[in-house]
């Protein structure tokens, strides 16, 4: 557990009122300009009524393929983007349509550790200078001068704080990302939104960031959205994960149901996705593969927007039902205590992982670690 | 879908053909603080339809190697020495302009950072497009479909209605295939792919690896793919390199690595990985302590500050001498003074178990 608030397998989240709270949030882009006509096109829907809640000290993962939105909600929760519409409350109080000015004094306690470390990084500053520019900005005068601070906080993350007068091409792409997150760090906020903040670090590293920021997380209370693509660092390290889908959530629900009883057939097939390396387990667990292209975000389908490619719809329902998912749009709403989902016919399904065997021993290790790879091979009971 | 089987062997055909041959390579950067040695005498080989692997730690070289095959320091204040040979000619002391030349022809490079390589006010289509016509004479509209057509093999949903987005109108995973699309179109006999799956999910990545694997088996294509992700290169691998401190520390095949692993730092990196089919740890373990700087290497063996077992080399030789890449066993071959009786002893009493 890396919280004191949440109590272990909570389906609901800690009571008290919330450090966060999203309320059917959307961000739509303007469409392209098509053909020769000029004609606007639909608009990119990237976030399309999106809410939860977090509380202090908790952590929310965001999972979901690539494009489905995840940066875009992040964005818009920091505020580094307006919302097109929908309700962000932050200590409770409403920020979605702040200026850009009357945000400044929250911009402390919000930070957001960047999914492009080095675009984020000016090139001409030093990392000195980047990093110690929140407290140039809000005027902090942290104790010991900004320049302690900053090599402080470079050697949490673990960078050399000799290097305080280098630039950002002087990095490696993993030390150019662990730049950003002590630049998230600087002030301590309340509430950072992490988009995939371990991606580019090896699997050493990145355990050092992840326990460094679940550390922070024990020592200061602070709350992460964390987004990211690793399932099993998601699992790691979040109270809660919600699963993203065309800019909605498809379920949202605490990290222990969401991997051992989830009920969207989305999150059925994100994790059956995910290879387990034990070739017992493997054997006798089912690979959901999902069929058809992700369809268009500026043109989502009718109904259920996950219709589409879903593989209850495919495989399992009668005409009449799945005349519902293509009409009927789902809300995402409480299935079981704690566990919304956004779907028609949710039905838990505990078989998905199913690590309880013990692992044997008689495989060999390249065997083990391949199959942590990506698309090795399921036995496919399709 | 990958197929079931580990990677072939590699033919003993192409054991003639060393397509790249890298000796005794040395960047160093010269700073204010002192000579940044970031690759200090690296040397490894390639063959024609072979994929090697690099894997270390985060910033021990690896991109920085990358970038001296693809002649990317020429010009800069870098100091490099030693070989590279492609195809019999070493690449070294080529110019800016020769380099070039062999860039558009022979190598293509997948960047660690899909935004610094695309450029922000064209479209991701003529970027595309505009690579593939500088190999290919073919009119703007061919090059357009050709480009569309690999977007969609990366799996860019509705690709012709977003060939002519502009880079910052996709999302991370989508840029990184973007840039996965223009090295692939330009058909490389030589490419190099810097993390190239770190922003994409479980299931577009087997899509990528595939598509790195059809270049290699269509045209012969050499590949180094540099990763962290030590699944991705037991599934795509022939061969890996594994570097800490601007050295290379260990290599083999990737089944002599993988099942066993003699050199302290592979094995702390086997160790870190998170898995989800375990009961949740409460606590990741990584490698205690910090890298080394690469300005005041430490004397004696680079990853001393953080080995717990150089109480296994008599006398203080750890910290005294720095140790040779040497032999264990044909194709394999560790930099470490612990005897190699030793290390494998070691590894199946104390490190195989916790795995
Ligand atoms: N400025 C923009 N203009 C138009 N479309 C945009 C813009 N920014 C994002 N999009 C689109 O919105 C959708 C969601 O993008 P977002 O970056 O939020 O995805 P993501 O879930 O973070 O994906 P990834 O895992 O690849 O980073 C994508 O289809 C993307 O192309
Ligand atoms: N232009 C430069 N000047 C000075 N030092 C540099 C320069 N470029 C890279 N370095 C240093 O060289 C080392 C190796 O960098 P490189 O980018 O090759 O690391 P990497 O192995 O690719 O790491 P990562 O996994 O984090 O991408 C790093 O310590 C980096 O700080
Ligand atoms: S509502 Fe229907 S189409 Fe949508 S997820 Fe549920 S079963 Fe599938
Ligand atoms: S040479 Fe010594 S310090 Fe280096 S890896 Fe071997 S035992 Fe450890
Ligand atoms: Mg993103
Ligand atoms: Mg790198």
């Amino acid at each position: 557990m890396t919280t004191t608030s949440a109590a272990p397998g909570a389906a609901t989240p800690p009571a008290g009122a919330p450090l966060l709270e999203v309320r059917d949030v959307r961000k739509h882009f303007p469409g392209r300009s098509a053909g020769l006509f000029g004609r606007r096109g639909n608009p990119v829907k990237a976030v399309d009524g999106v809410s939860f809640a977090l509380h202090q000290g908790e952590t929310l993962g965001l999972v979901g393929e690539s494009g489905c939105g995840k940066s875009t909600t992040g964005r818009v929760i920091a505020k580094l983007i307006e919302p097109t519409s929908g309700s962000i409350r932050f200590q409770g109080k409403e920020i979605a349509d702040l200026s850009t000015g009357q945000m400044r004094p929250l911009r402390r306690e919000v930070q957001m550790i960047f999914q492009d470390p080095y675009s984020s990084l000016n090139p001409r500053h030093t990392i000195g200078t980047i990093v110690g520019s929140p407290f140039r900005i809000q005027g902090a005068h942290p104790e010991g001068g900004i320049k302690k601070a900053v090599q402080g906080l470079m050697e949490r993350v673990g960078l050399n704080p000799e290097h305080y007068n280098r630039y950002p091409h002087e990095f490696s792409g993993g030390q150019r990302q662990r730049i950003g997150i002590a630049r998230a760090l600087a002030l301590r906020p309340q509430l950072i939104v992490c988009d995939e903040p371990v991606s580019a670090l090896d699997v050493s590293v990145q355990a050092q960031v992840v326990n460094l920021l679940e550390d922070l997380q024990n020592e200061f209370g602070l709350a992460y959205v964390f987004i990211a693509h690793d399932l099993s660092v998601v699992r790691h390290i979040s109270d809660r994960v919600a699963v993203m889908y065309l800019g909605k959530i498809m379920e949202i629900t605490d990290r222990d149901t969401l991997y051992e009883a989830p009920m969207h057939p989305y999150t059925h097939a994100l994790l059956s996705a995910v290879p387990i390396p034990d070739p017992t387990v493997e054997a006798r667990r089912e690979r959901i593969l999902l069929t058809g292209d992700l369809p268009s975000p500026s043109n989502p389908p009718s109904g259920c927007v996950f219709h589409t490619r879903c593989p209850k719809y495919r495989d399992q329902l009668s005409d009449g039902e799945r005349e519902r998912c293509r009409t009927e749009e789902p809300v995402l709403e409480d299935k079981r205590p704690g566990q919304s989902v956004y779907c028609h016919f949710a039905e838990v399904r505990s078989d998905i992982i199913d690590g309880e065997a013990p692992a044997p021993r008689s495989t060999g290790i390249r065997e083990v670690i391949r199959k942590t790879a990506a698309g090795a091979p399921g036995t496919g009971i399709e | 879908m990958a197929s079931t089987t580990p990677a072939p062997a590699v033919a003993t055909a192409r054991d003639a053909e060393l397509f790249l041959s890298v000796e005794d390579l040395k960047v160093h950067f010269p700073t204010e603080d002192g000579l940044v040695k970031s690759v200090d005498g690296l040397s490894f080989e390639l063959r024609r339809g072979e994929i090697l692997g690099i894997v270390g730690e985060s910033g021990s070289g690896k991109s920085v190697t990358a970038q001296a095959i693809l002649g990317l320091h020429k010009g800069s204040r870098a100091r490099i020495s030693g070989h590279i040979w492609l195809d019999g000619r070493d690449l070294v002391p080529l110019s800016d302009e020769e380099m070039r030349g062999v860039r558009g022809s022979e190598i293509a490079m997948i960047f660690q950072d899909p935004l610094s390589s695309l450029h922000p006010f064209y479209t991701i289509g003529d970027q595309i497009a505009e690579a593939y016509r500088v190999h290919n004479k073919v009119s703007a509209r061919e090059a357009r479909a050709r480009t569309i057509e690999m977007l969609e093999k990366v799996g860019i949903p509705n690709a012709p209605g977003r060939v002519d987005d502009y880079p910052h109108q996709f999302s991370g995973g989508m840029r990184q295939r973007a840039m996965i699309a223009m090295a692939l179109i330009c058909q490389p006999k030589l490419l190099i792919a810097d993390e190239p799956t770190t922003a994409l999910d479980v299931t577009v990545q087997a899509q990528i690896l595939e598509l790195i694997k059809d270049l290699r088996d269509e045209l012969n294509s050499a590949v180094i793919l540099i990763t962290h992700d030590l699944g991705v290169v037991a599934e795509t691998c022939d061969h890996v390199v594994v570097m800490y401190g601007g050295q290379c520390v260990e290599k083999g095949s990737v089944d002599d690595v993988f099942e066993l692993p003699e050199m302290p730092y592979t094995w702390g990196l086997l160790g870190s990985m998170p898995r989800m089919d375990r009961v949740r740890q409460e606590r990741l373990t990584p490698i205690p302590g910090q890298p080394p700087s690469l300005i005041n290497v430490p004397t004696g063996c680079v990853f001393n500050t953080r080995c717990r077992f150089s109480d296994h080399v008599e006398g203080r030789r750890c910290f005294t001498e720095h140790p040779q890449l040497l032999p264990t066993a044909p194709g394999h071959e560790v930099r470490c003074h612990i005897e190699p009786e030793e290390r494998r002893r070691l590894f199946e009493l104390e490190i195989k178990p916790k795995l």
